[in-house]
């Protein structure tokens, strides 16, 4: 159940954020999600892709660095108290390093969330455990 | 057979392995001798050296024995520069087979020339490195030092092609292609400069091939400044053997002097190139044993002969003989120059402590670049690292504290307080293979 993200590290000059999408284009590999964190010099770009193998394989060819992280995609109530009621569960006292929204889903009412533990496989039990829906690499990448 | 000093691998005589175990009363007799006439030839043929001889009411007769060496001026870089691009030349230009430059980053170039003989010597030079540190002619070498201009590139292959190992003159540039040819040509030595191999390194990582799987079992290492700490560095992650060879373009480039296979100092072909240690600022002799800046006459040098040139590079001679059994001296390996150091807020600070540090915070060694600054009077350091995929994480909280661990050590090592900027592979200049490790901004950019 853990999803294959793909962090990229780049210095914080206009461009680089280009670089990595054009990269991507050029060898035909859709992106399905992508966040920024910046510290003032750099910043990690964190992407879900199509193709995680290929796309590290190709960013490195382009002299870009990217290392593969496990994350976990879990679906929520898209209504009021949804992520909260996530968090209740044992899996939400665990250390989480950064979570964001997945931006796609197909179903009204529900959203995913994309987390990233620090322990994916002890999370990822405690969640199972807890009746959460995990989706796999399959229903992401498709 | 078992080798020695005086056979190769097949028991065949070599003699230029003798020169490096002659008597050292032999040795001082061939060194006067070739002073007297390289002195003669510089006082009668460049108007320079006749000068400031002149000045010095010395003529070539009153170099009577070594030591009166101390008698002569010291030429220097400037004294190249100035006399752009043939004034040191001492022979005809038709006797001159060969020209080399420096690249010419700050002003215009420094020429080199070689008469036939010339070349001669320094293949011959070279090659000597080569035996000293286990290279054969059934070895399939890599160079991939710069050809052209450089001295590097050339100079060295020169020396593989008079050994009459297989050389690939591949020069440098295009990584891929490198660690291709190293594991499809069967490579099984190599040379170039270490800050080079080093990307070499990363790159095959990247792609996957293992280097320690691949025949390499040696390289000849050198045109710029490496620490001890890359040697390990280069050895531990591909198995091979890391040798320093020593030279600079103005006394023939690659081959004054080239470690054996002790790797412990850098044995002066002295027969050719001869050496000293001066105080760089009283510019007094210092004792062997001592450290100081490296001064070297050339012995044999026809189209361009230098007398005392001060290379700046900070050494001293050292005052035990190598176990191996040469006659000829060793110098410490260089791990500064003079005119490398930089001096921020009152400390002196040279490069090679900062590439100390950097593999002392994290057992790797990035490239790095220091960039120097004035900013409200005062000023500051500011060095660039390179981040490998063996450094990045994911945690933006982790690469906070690998940029704390390098300014930690950095500032450990100084004393001073530095920022370090992580930045992208490949983004920091590299010149000629050759890393342009500080970038000094006080005088120009700075508000002074």
């Amino acid at each position: 159940m853990k999803i294959p993200q793909i962090s990229i590290f780049v210095s914080n000059r206009p461009g680089r954020i280009h670089a990595v999408c054009q990269s991507l284009a050029d060898a035909d590999i859709n992106l399905l999600s992508l966040t920024l964190a910046d510290s003032g010099e750099f910043g990690l770009i964190r992407i879900i892709v199509s193709h995680p193998e290929k796309a590290v394989e190709v960013l490195g060819k382009s002299g870009i660095v990217a290392i593969v992280t496990d994350v976990v995609a879990c679906e929520v109530s898209a209504l009021k108290g949804g992520l909260a009621k996530l968090l209740s569960t044992p899996a939400g006292s665990l250390q989480i390093d950064y979570m964001y929204a997945y931006p796609t889903c197909h179903q009204k009412d529900k959203a995913i969330m994309i987390l990233r533990f620090t322990d994916p496989d002890e999370a990822i039990a405690l969640l199972e455990e807890a009746g959460v829906k995990l989706l796999s690499k399959k229903d992401i990448l498709g | 057979m078992k080798r020695n000093c005086w056979n190769d691998q097949n028991g065949r005589f070599l003699p230029e392995m003798s020169l490096d175990f002659m008597p050292v009363d032999k040795l001082k007799q061939v060194q006067l001798q070739r002073l007297q006439a390289t002195v003669s030839l510089a006082y009668e043929k460049v108007p320079l050296f006749r000068s400031r001889m002149d000045e010095k009411k010395l003529k070539p007769s009153d170099i009577k024995s070594l030591k009166d060496i101390t008698l002569i001026p010291f030429s220097m870089k400037k004294d190249l520069r100035d006399t752009y691009p043939y004034g040191l030349f001492a022979t005809d230009m038709k006797q001159v087979v060969r020209l080399h430059a420096s690249s010419g980053t700050t002003g215009k170039p420094i020429v080199v020339g070689y008469t036939q003989e010339d070349m001669d010597v320094w293949a011959q030079v070279i090659k000597r490195g080569l035996l000293a540190t286990g290279y054969t002619s059934d070895d399939i070498v890599q160079n991939f030092y710069g050809y052209g201009l450089f001295t590097g590139g050339l100079g060295v292959h020169g020396g593989l092609e008079s050994l009459g190992a297989t050389v690939i003159p591949v020069s440098g540039g295009n990584t891929e292609r490198q660690i291709m040819i190293m594991k499809d040509f069967e490579v099984t030595a190599i040379a170039g400069t270490p800050s080079y191999f080093i990307r070499i390194i990363d790159v095959a990582e990247k792609m996957g091939i293992d280097l320690k799987t691949l025949k390499i079992k040696r390289g000849l290492f050198g045109a710029e400044p490496w620490s001890d700490g890359m040697r390990d560095y280069i050895e531990e992650r591909t198995g091979i053997k890391a040798y320093d060879i020593y030279g600079l373009s103005e006394i023939i480039g690659p081959g004054v002097g080239c470690e054996c296979e002790c790797q412990n100092g850098i044995h002066i072909y002295e027969d050719h190139f001869y050496p000293e240690i001066i105080d760089p600022e009283t510019l007094e002799p210092l004792p062997d044993g001592q450290e100081g800046e490296l001064v070297i006459s050339t012995l044999s040098k026809q189209a361009m002969p230098i007398l005392r040139y001060r290379t700046r590079d900070i050494t001293s001679i050292e005052a035990t003989p190598c176990p191996c059994g040469r006659t000829i001296r060793r110098i410490k390996r260089i791990g500064r120059r003079s005119d490398d150091m930089f001096i921020i807020r009152g400390v002196n600070v040279f490069p090679s402590q900062i590439e100390t540090a950097l593999l002392r915070a994290e057992k790797a060694l990035p490239h790095y670049q220091i960039v120097l600054d004035r900013k409200n009077h005062l000023d500051t350091v500011e060095v660039k690292v390179e981040v490998s995929r063996d450094m990045m994480s994911d945690s933006m909280s982790d690469m906070d504290s690998l940029n704390k661990r390098f300014s930690h050590s950095i500032e450990q090592i100084l004393g001073i307080s530095v920022l370090v900027t992580l930045c992208e592979p490949d983004s920091l200049p590299r010149s000629e293979g050759k890393a342009k490790r500080v970038i000094d901004n006080r005088a120009i950019g700075g508000s002074l």
